[in-house]
């Protein structure tokens, strides 16, 4: 195995592949976040009726967590050890002995746990990626990638934040990197990731995955007035844009990170096909953006009177540009 | 998204943290750079606290009329609704929906009350002892 390098806290867009990035790096493997977060078939649509997050459908605008650490098992090569715990105390004696010989690890924690942020951003969410790199007596020193600068935890936060219950729960999980490839092709791993983000996204085999999902999504938002309940419409308009937008997805729903690895992918592959496709994508985070804007005028508006199938409208449009972006990707010959 | 339309909003929700975002730079190339906030994603965040908080505050006069215990209030308080409540707790709905009952959480054994008090963050005492009065800030 190679010489490990130290850990160096950057700030990322997503918390996930920001932590593999890190950690991969730390192996010998530097890639850009966008380069793992694509690589690793992070993108994706779902809208999911049935599945209710406070009383809302689960809306994804990225693959389901933990899917990013296993992509760079499947596609880049990397064997993680990994661990989830019955026993709180066991969890945190392996943590110690862990870090104090120098480990660096990637910790699934949940933010309400996690005192070091905002108190506004504190929900049940249990689904967030630290790293936790030394410890100074009962405090963690953690990178946390969409904080700028390092920060602690008090081990019993950081207990409570890893073995909070409910949905995702982490159960103390722990991954760290055992054997990275720094030589693995890129090529073929790029090759294959989009392929199959693109084959997601046009023939999912379900109606709520997908371009499909975002013209669903697109109907349940015309249908809308017909419950001539604004109250419940504002809310939901507002839980598409909080999944949209809130920390963690680069803006435009990781639309944006998504092109950026297509820009970096077209450029390491001499494609100037995946460079235009980049421009394409590009287009259809700008136009996430003002369907969010748009939303965010509705729930800001006391009056209800906003026009719920215009709304729709640019989602729907949102639906067709992505379906030309992977369209065109896949009648490219990488 | 070019790198001079990153929103700089300064929202408060974000407490002056700053989050990493891609953006086209002049040449055209994705850089990572950093962004305030954006107002819409102030806006939505700011309505769902706000109907958390209203619910809350509708709780707490139904708590003065014995109509259901401090339970739910700190559950609204909390940003929570009774499934993620019961979730977060390894309770069952129904369980969570009986502890609403003032007759049961009277009753309800000093672990499950400790459990709730930390799920909460505050004391026990501060979850048995709902002030009567209305000026009540939590």
């Amino acid at each position: 195995m190679a010489e490990l390098k130290p850990l160096e806290h950057r700030h990322y867009a997503h918390c996930e592949s920001g932590v593999v990035t890190a950690l991969l790096r730390r192996h010998g493997l530097d890639l850009s976040e966008p380069m793992v977060f694509g690589i690793t078939g992070g993108l994706t649509f779902a809208y999911i009726p049935f599945i209710k997050i406070t009383n809302m459908p689960l809306i994804s605008y990225r693959m389901l967590p933990g899917s990013i650490i296993r992509g760079a098992v499947k596609n880049l090569d990397v064997q993680f050890r990994t661990r989830k715990y019955r026993e709180k105390e066991e969890a945190l004696a392996e943590l110690t002995t862990l870090v104090d010989r120098g480990e660096i690890v990637g910790l699934q924690t949940s933010v309400y746990w996690l005192p070091y942020f905002p108190p506004e951003m504190r929900f049940q969410f249990n689904a967030h990626n630290l790293i936790v790199y030394g410890r100074e007596g009962d405090e963690f020193l953690i990178s946390d990638p969409v904080f700028e600068h390092p920060v602690r935890i008090k081990a019993d936060d950081l207990q409570n934040a890893r073995f909070a219950k409910g949905t995702l729960a982490p159960k103390g999980f722990i991954y760290y990197p055992v054997r990275v490839n720094p030589s693995i092709d890129l090529r073929e791993a790029i090759e294959k990731s989009i392929k199959r983000t693109v084959r997601m996204m046009l023939y999912a085999p379900v109606p709520f995955i997908g371009v499909k999902g975002i013209h669903y999504m697109g109907r349940q938002i015309e249908r809308l007035k017909i419950r001539e309940d604004p109250r419940y419409v504002r809310l939901f308009l507002g839980h598409i844009v909080r999944m949209q937008e809130e920390i963690g997805t680069g803006g435009g729903g990781f639309r944006f990170i998504y092109a950026a690895f297509l820009q970096e992918a077209g450029r390491l592959m001499g494609s100037a096909g995946l460079g235009e496709a980049s421009e394409m994508m590009t287009e259809a985070g700008d136009m996430w953006r003002r369907f969010a804007s748009a939303c965010a005028r509705a729930c800001k508006s006391r009056t209800g009177d906003f026009d719920a199938a215009e709304i729709a409208q640019l989602a729907q449009k949102c639906a067709k540009q992505e379906k030309q972006v992977y369209s065109y990707l896949n009648s490219l010959k990488l | 998204m070019k790198i001079s339309e990153v929103p700089q909003d300064n929202i408060k929700t974000l407490s002056g943290l700053k989050k990493a975002v891609y953006a086209i730079d002049n040449e055209g190339c994705y850089t990572k750079t950093t962004t305030g906030g954006w107002e819409a994603e102030e806006v939505v965040l700011s309505q769902v606290i706000s109907d958390f908080d209203e619910k809350a505050e509708e709780t707490a006069s139904r708590i003065r009329i014995n109509e259901t215990s401090p339970i739910e209030y700190f559950m609204y308080k909390n940003w929570m609704d009774a499934p993620t409540l019961a979730q977060a707790m390894g309770l069952y709905r129904w369980q969570v929906k009986r502890h609403f009952k003032p007759s049961v959480f009277r009753k309800l054994d000093d672990r499950t009350l400790a459990g709730y008090a930390a799920l909460f963050r505050i004391s026990v005492d501060a979850l048995k002892n709902f002030p009567k009065e209305e000026k009540w800030r939590n």
